[in-house]
């Protein structure tokens, strides 16, 4: 990866008049962006009076956890956040062994025909979701795993965005290494589990973090996939929750928002946390 | 069978290189074999997953479309009656699928020159306009990315709402009268423009921060030289030099809109009176609520061919005509 562009003499010195502008200009942007998350979190604490306001008030008056608490007493939150951490952790395992060995075989095996299974991943990525779930919806009744993990999880268990990742990073392991170690007498799955994967660590974790985040924000095939309420993933469980006409009115929207804070706040932390490696896979897999 | 042994004649020389190239193609052949095997062996999990859960969708919706596939058919699939291309005849006599076309159509056409003109804005700010705290921003600009749309889109209607709502409060404090956005026919779709553009700004911003830091500094020094303005700079030299860059990301912000389905499903349900009612939930209500599954099979075809045809007119109008 780059780093940022080295400083030209010319730019630095137009800079000290323009730079306050460009600062305050990013900002106000970035204010912007941040408003519905701050809006979010605050009204989340807020008591129903705040909550309805006029004219609005941001930092609440008096700080309160109700709207959790009745958030709490009508949804199963505990076992949502369960269901969907379950489907999350599943879905990543797969792409994580399945995506490493198509990729490394794309990238390291000169087999017959690689050229074509090439093909197949580049077209995979290209076919939209929406194209499929009916007949999905079909197979997944008649094989009766609607309202199961595993009708949750195996639609995804090998995405094409990842074989792709993978591909293009292994491609960068050098061919001695490997060549060297099938002298010793090393087999393709030897070499493929204890020399290549070690070296892609680096693509392994953006991989974890997309396919785990995919899995997380899912909410199409969830919705379709389970009957059970029981079986919803949180997106699935506050849409309805924010779609039920029954949903008591007065203070809903305390409860929305202690709701979808639950849902957003363990992923934001999480990317902050890890944001170098986001910036990275998009920036690889969108220019390799 | 072992590595070692499968190579005959390979253990007299340390490294191969078939430098005669007189070696008899027999003796290569038991190698050449496996190689194939193992190929296809490391294959197998992700073709055996797309065989099941891709390809014979893709080939089953295109049967479900030429048939009258109904809830009873759930049960016992190959019962469903053939039709012929009723379905696809149905289809543009239908209002409220025209409906969903148009409004499509007006969320990609308005979507994704705002998401990728203003991305490009903001990497440009971001990467050239300023040398600190750049990672602070970025991490901000790219925060909804990473969110649920769910979540957020259950957030903008609560921003956005008539009586309780941000912008309707602060509308009032200025003594203006805001909108009831999601609920008007006219102020619904531009809504939901809005918070897609809000959301998807992050991941065409990243894609351009990518391209710029590629653009080697001396082409930009040696336009300075010549004396080009920030202006000229920005039209003859970034943007020509991006165009691989601003072609993958309108591609992929294009497909991504074609498909919208959870803003207007979370945020306004398809209405007022079908005014955000897209192609993708319209289709989802054809099949899963009615289980009009041959219909909702149709109306997936035809958004299908609608996006490869869009992708494929935007590679020829944006490649590279230079070369």
């Amino acid at each position: 990866m780059s780093v940022p562009t080295a400083s030209v003499p010319a730019r630095r010195r137009e800079g000290r008049v323009r730079r306050p502008v460009l600062y305050a200009l990013a900002s106000l942007g970035l204010l912007v962006m941040a408003t519905p998350f701050l809006w979010m979190a605050l009204s989340a604490f807020k008591t129903r009076q705040d909550l309805t306001a006029s004219p609005p008030v941001w930092i609440p008056s008096q700080w309160t956890l109700r709207n959790f608490g009745e958030l709490l007493q009508q949804l199963d939150m505990p076992r949502y956040f369960m269901n969907s951490l379950v489907v999350a952790v599943l879905v990543t395992a797969c792409n994580l062994l399945f995506c490493s060995m198509l990729g490394y075989a794309l990238a390291k095996l000169d087999f017959a025909g690689r050229s074509k299974v090439f093909g197949v991943v580049l077209a995979a990525l290209m076919v939209p979701g929406n194209l499929l779930i009916l007949p999905l919806y079909v197979l997944m009744s008649r094989l009766g795993l609607i309202d199961t993990y595993a009708g949750l999880v195996l639609p995804f268990a090998a995405g094409a965005f990842g074989v792709f990742l993978m591909r293009q990073f292994m491609k960068s392991v050098p061919d001695e290494l490997l060549e060297a170690a099938r002298i010793d007498g090393a087999g393709e799955w030897y070499i493929f589990w204890r020399i290549v994967l070690p070296l892609v660590k680096p693509a392994l974790a953006t991989l974890t973090i997309f396919t785990f985040l995919g899995s997380w924000n899912n909410f199409v095939w969830p919705l379709v996939a389970t009957n059970d309420p029981g079986k919803y993933t949180l997106p699935v469980a506050l849409a309805t929750f924010a779609n039920d006409p029954n949903r008591t009115v007065a203070g809903g929207n305390g409860m929305l928002m202690a709701g979808s804070l639950l849902v957003v706040l363990p992923v934001l932390v999480v990317f902050v946390v890890l944001q170098r490696h986001f910036t990275q896979g998009i920036a690889t897999a969108g220019l390799k | 069978m072992s590595l070692v042994t499968g190579r005959p004649g390979g253990e007299a020389v340390p490294k191969p290189r078939r430098a005669g190239g007189a070696r008899p193609p027999a003796a290569r052949a038991p190698r050449g074999g496996r190689r194939n095997l193992q190929g296809w062996l490391f294959s197998t999990p992700f073709l055996a997953l797309f065989g099941v859960f891709m390809l014979f969708p893709i080939v089953a919706t295109l049967w479900m479309s030429f048939t009258d596939f109904g809830v009873r058919d759930v049960r016992r699939p190959l019962g469903a009656q053939f039709v012929g291309v009723d379905n696809y005849v149905k289809l543009f006599g239908d209002e409220t699928f025209r409906t969903a076309l148009f409004n499509t159509a007006y969320f990609v056409v308005a979507g994704v020159p705002l998401t990728v003109v203003l991305g490009l804005l903001v990497a440009l700010l971001l990467n050239n306009g300023i040398d600190r705290a750049r990672t602070f921003f970025r991490v901000g600009f790219y925060a909804p990315v990473v969110t649920s749309i769910v979540a957020v889109a259950i957030v903008w209607r609560f921003v956005l709402d008539p009586s309780d709502g941000l912008v309707a409060g602060l509308a009032a404090e200025l003594g203006a009268k805001a909108p009831d956005f999601l609920g008007s026919p006219a102020w619904a779709m531009p809504s939901l423009i809005l918070m897609a553009v809000w959301r998807n700004l992050g991941t065409v911003m990243v894609l351009f921060i990518a391209g710029l830091q590629a653009i080697p500094t001396q082409v930009r020094e040696a336009a300075r030289l010549d004396g080009a303005g920030a202006w000229q700079e920005l039209r003859r030299v970034t943007v020509p030099l991006l165009r691989p860059t601003l072609l993958y990301a309108t591609v992929i912000t294009t497909i991504g809109y074609l498909n919208v389905f959870e803003e207007p499903f979370v945020m306004t349900q398809g209405g007022p009176s079908n005014a955000t009612l897209t192609v993708s939930l319209d289709m989802y209500r054809e099949g899963f609520n009615f289980f009009h599954m041959g219909y909702a099979s149709a109306m997936a075809y035809v958004l299908f061919v609608v996006i490869m045809g869009v992708t494929v007119l935007q590679l020829r109008l944006l490649k590279d005509n230079t070369r």
